[in-house]
């Protein structure tokens, strides 16, 4: 009873249909064939994109470093396999735009041979700042779908000194499974992935917390996490988006981390299984992040599965393996149906971030007949951010950015709760996006136009006071003149004095 | 390579939900206190309920024609049914034909259509128009049927409903009389104690429904049924209907054990007039109401609270409809006013301070 007066530590969500047994009961596979051509992008990852530091036609090797992180938040490419480089430059991003970034383009070998890596006895002997750099240097990112580097989260853990280390093991998505075969098949890895993670962050209290939708999961990882008390395994409710980190830090803390701030400032810092699990691969094993498992699932999918593909491979080359019925596919998504982008082709690379790729049918997806809002306050009740989506759109409709920003735009994650649950089938995330990016276009429009107004007003002032010195000079100019007329009238009448003198005499 | 060409962000599936759907399941909710009411009241009441509703169908098709709209998606999606479904509702049983067809042209014209359709207006179409017409004809809006329930020796026949219907009722004073609340306030007029007053009073016949008032608010059993139904399928939320009837619960309670013979029980204000049907159905309309939990208890409260006052206080005896329309007005208000605590903020939207242990 006391717990019920206590505050609520899970606010709005949804919940929605899992549809993970298409691909939860299924090992994961790890028989894909490579690819002939892999599509590298630069950029997979926050922050400043990777240099590439090879040239077309050198040969590499499977793990080898083709780009080195640039700037404080950056993360290196590694080869996902061996063979030649055919080109360096712009493709097709896996982006709702498909606009062409910058992407190295491997010809692979088929003998998918490592480059030579010396391997760490006792890792733990090593210290924290070489773990981080270590895992840097593997171009591990966050691979719940934020890919933000973890070696900067991981110093940032260290410097403030933080009490609890988050794992994030919610897998909240819908369809979505390759979270959880993973803890299934590897709770060791995964486990050491974590200590190797708290040695780095000379931290000494993690936290595994797992949906309770995936209770092999859960017996998985318990079972190998038993002989570290350090570490604690815990069944969290099942409700999307249970997995966003600040949902999930104030459930399993009860704090809540204020607005512009990171959770490492409260003492927090939370990161994914599956990073746990690249890590362990960088440190024990000197495998750089170049392959990962990924989700294929979804109505159009004829063989569903979890599947080990190298970074780089195509869309069009996942959906050949997993046997796509393409007639069928009336939406490309990747990532989880909820916050996951459609994409316009299958001619993409998959990228660190991607945890599924996913082919919906017509039948499975949102109806896109718009009705009228009768606001009806489900977006309200389910933001888990506590926003009101109704009042945001209307003023985004209005073209009234400002008062959408007051209501809280910024503060929108994207979760799409709203969008899910809305009856009339308003797309509201996508009004938010729109406005997002609006807010910015004009803030830049309105930035340049200072800037402008500020270089006119500096040449102005400069003019006028190059005016000011000229007639300042000019006014010397002529007053020396009028000087020296006068000493020299002087002169002349002094010497006129002498000469009249002179006759005098 | 197949090209999808409408690239769309988030939430690619959704609940299976929809306005018609949610329409449908108020309606549905509506069906044992409807039935019950066209049963007590019998064929008169049955032809204005029909009339009811399809005028308004008829208004709402003219008004999305006059748009250039496609008419038959809008007709389907079922509000203009239930705007006209819960007026019919709260007329009386008996009511001339012409007060169904006003009262729809009011609530889909003028409650509705002018402020753009669906989802725009700021009051209650059917309350507005129920208002209107009470203001404007307070004979035919006042004038309560017995109860003569179909198959019954005094229900009237087809033809004669028919009569009733569409040329009114010849024999006014032995079919018609007044309700309890209508009948209180008459008698406190005249200096009647409520014991003399309720001598008649029924407390379980009142609550079943069989009494006379309006078409179908006299059930609440059956309206609470529909209405707890309605809550549990998640359609409506508790907080306005709770907070509603609590008001008015605490503040009869408080008058009746002050003075006994002045005020009625708290069991009388919930089992008469329109107060469980306001409180699950009109009150909780969404598009009327505010969109946070505690908005709508506030709007529940002030409804409870004006509908007390109306009632005990008012010229009128019945206040429902006037105390949803006052709350209607307020709701932008309390929207304004009463927001959720962001994430990460406070509640005037600070960010929190940093609270490291």
């Amino acid at each position: 009873m006391l717990s019920f007066f206590t505050k609520s530590r899970i606010r709005g969500g949804v919940h929605a249909e899992g549809y993970k047994e298409l691909t939860s009961a299924d090992k994961i596979v790890s028989t894909f064939p490579l690819p002939k051509t892999l599509y590298i992008p630069l950029q997979q990852h926050v922050g400043k994109p990777a240099e590439p530091l090879i040239r077309v036609g050198d040969k590499v090797l499977k793990g080898q470093l083709l780009a080195y992180s640039q700037g404080l938040i950056s993360s290196p490419v590694h080869a996902p396999s061996s063979g030649i480089i055919l080109d360096v430059n712009d493709y097709p991003a896996p982006h709702p735009s498909a606009l062409p970034i910058r992407m190295i383009v491997l010809e692979t070998d088929g003998k998918d041979e490592w480059v030579k890596s010396k391997i760490v006895v006792d890792p733990f002997q090593l210290t924290p700042e070489d773990i981080s750099l270590r895992v840097g240097a593997a171009g591990i990112v966050g691979l719940g779908g934020a890919t933000f580097p973890t070696a900067v989260k991981l110093n940032m853990g260290r410097e403030n000194s933080i009490d609890i280390l988050i794992i994030n093991g919610a897998e909240c998505e819908p369809y979505l499974s390759c979270d959880d075969r993973l803890m299934q098949e590897r709770a060791d890895q995964i486990i050491d992935g974590v200590r190797l993670m708290l040695h780095g962050m000379e931290s000494d209290r993690a936290v595994v917390a797992i949906e309770d939708n995936k209770p092999q999961a859960f017996y998985a990882m318990q079972t190998a996490a038993r002989p570290y008390p350090l570490i604690e395994v815990i069944q969290i409710p099942t409700r999307y988006p249970m997995g966003w980190d600040r949902q999930l830090i104030r459930y399993v803390t009860g704090k809540e981390v204020p607005v512009g701030c990171r959770s490492s400032e409260i003492g927090v810092t939370i990161h994914n299984i599956s990073t746990a699990h690249a890590v362990h691969n960088a440190i024990r094993k000197g495998y750089p992040l170049v392959s990962r498992v990924v989700t294929v699932s979804g109505g159009a999918v004829r063989r569903p599965m979890n599947v080990e593909i190298p970074l780089g491979t195509l869309i069009s080359e996942v959906f050949k393996f997993c046997d796509v019925d393409l007639a069928q596919t009336a939406r490309i998504i990747m990532g989880g149906p909820m916050m996951g982008d459609a994409l316009p082709h299958t001619g993409l690379p998959t990228v660190k971030a991607t945890s599924g790729v996913l082919a919906l049918t017509e039948s499975e997806l949102k109806s896109t007949d718009v009705q009228p809002c009768i606001r009806c306050a489900s977006c309200v009740t389910v933001c888990p951010a506590g926003l009101r989506p109704v009042d945001m759109a209307n003023n985004i409709r209005m073209n009234q950015l400002d008062a959408a920003v007051d209501l809280g735009l910024k503060d929108c994650i994207s979760c799409g709760c709203c969008s899910y649950i809305c009856p009339s089938n308003i797309p509201l995330v996508q009004y938010f996006k729109y406005a997002s990016g609006e807010v910015v276009a004009r803030q830049q429009a309105q930035h340049k136009s200072e800037q402008t107004k500020r270089l006119m007003d500096d040449r102005n002032s400069r003019m006028e006071r190059i005016a000011r010195q000229q007639e300042e000079e000019e006014r010397i100019r002529i007053a020396a003149k009028a000087e020296r007329e006068r000493i020299k009238a002087e002169q002349a009448a002094a010497a006129a004095e002498a000469v009249a003198q002179e006759t005098l005499v | 390579m197949m090209v999808n060409i409408k690239p769309k962000s988030g939430a690619h599936i959704g609940a299976k939900a929809s306005v018609s759907h949610i329409m449908w399941q108020v309606m549905l909710a509506l069906m044992p206190a409807t039935i019950f009411g066209l049963w007590l009241f019998g064929w008169p009441a049955i032809n204005l309920f029909i009339i009811t509703v399809l005028s308004a169908i008829f208004f709402e098709a003219v008004c999305i024609w006059l748009q250039g709209r496609a008419v038959k998606p809008v007709i389907m999606d079922g509000s203009a049914i239930l705007t006209a479904w819960l007026l019919a509702m709260t007329l009386p049983p008996w009511a001339p034909w012409w007060v169904g067809v006003v009262g729809s042209a009011l609530a889909i014209i003028l409650g509705k259509q002018v402020y753009g359709g669906l989802g725009q207006n700021l009051f209650n179409p059917a309350m507005l128009a129920r208002v209107a017409l009470l203001i404007s004809f307070p004979i035919e809006l006042t004038t309560w049927a017995n109860v003569s329930p179909l198959f019954f020796s005094n229900s009237p026949g087809l033809i004669e409903s028919w009569h009733i219907t569409f040329s009114g009722i010849d024999n006014l004073d032995a079919m018609t009389g007044a309700t309890t609340l209508g009948y209180i306030k008459t008698e406190f007029s005249q200096n009647h104690l409520l014991s003399e007053s309720l001598k008649d009073y029924s407390g379980l016949l009142n609550f079943i429904g069989w009494a006379r008032g309006s078409l179908c608010e006299t059930s609440v059993v059956l309206l609470a049924a529909g209405g707890v139904w309605l809550v549990r399928q998640g359609i409506i939320q508790w907080h306005i209907p709770a907070s509603l009837l609590l008001t008015v619960t605490v503040l009869a309670s408080i008058f009746h054990l002050i003075d006994d013979q002045h005020y009625v029980s708290p069991m009388l204000h919930l089992s008469s007039g329109g107060l469980i049907l306001a409180a699950f159905f009109i009150a909780t309309d969404y598009v009327t109401s505010p969109n946070t939990p505690t908005g709508q208890i506030v709007f529940g409260a002030g409804c409870g609270f004006l509908i007390f006052v109306i009632r005990t206080w008012g010229a009128y005896p019945e206040g429902a409809a006037f105390a949803v329309l006052l709350m209607n007005s307020a709701t932008p208000l309390i929207d304004y006013y009463i927001r959720p605590r962001i994430y990460g903020r406070d509640r005037q939207g600070k960010p929190l301070e940093i609270t490291k242990s």
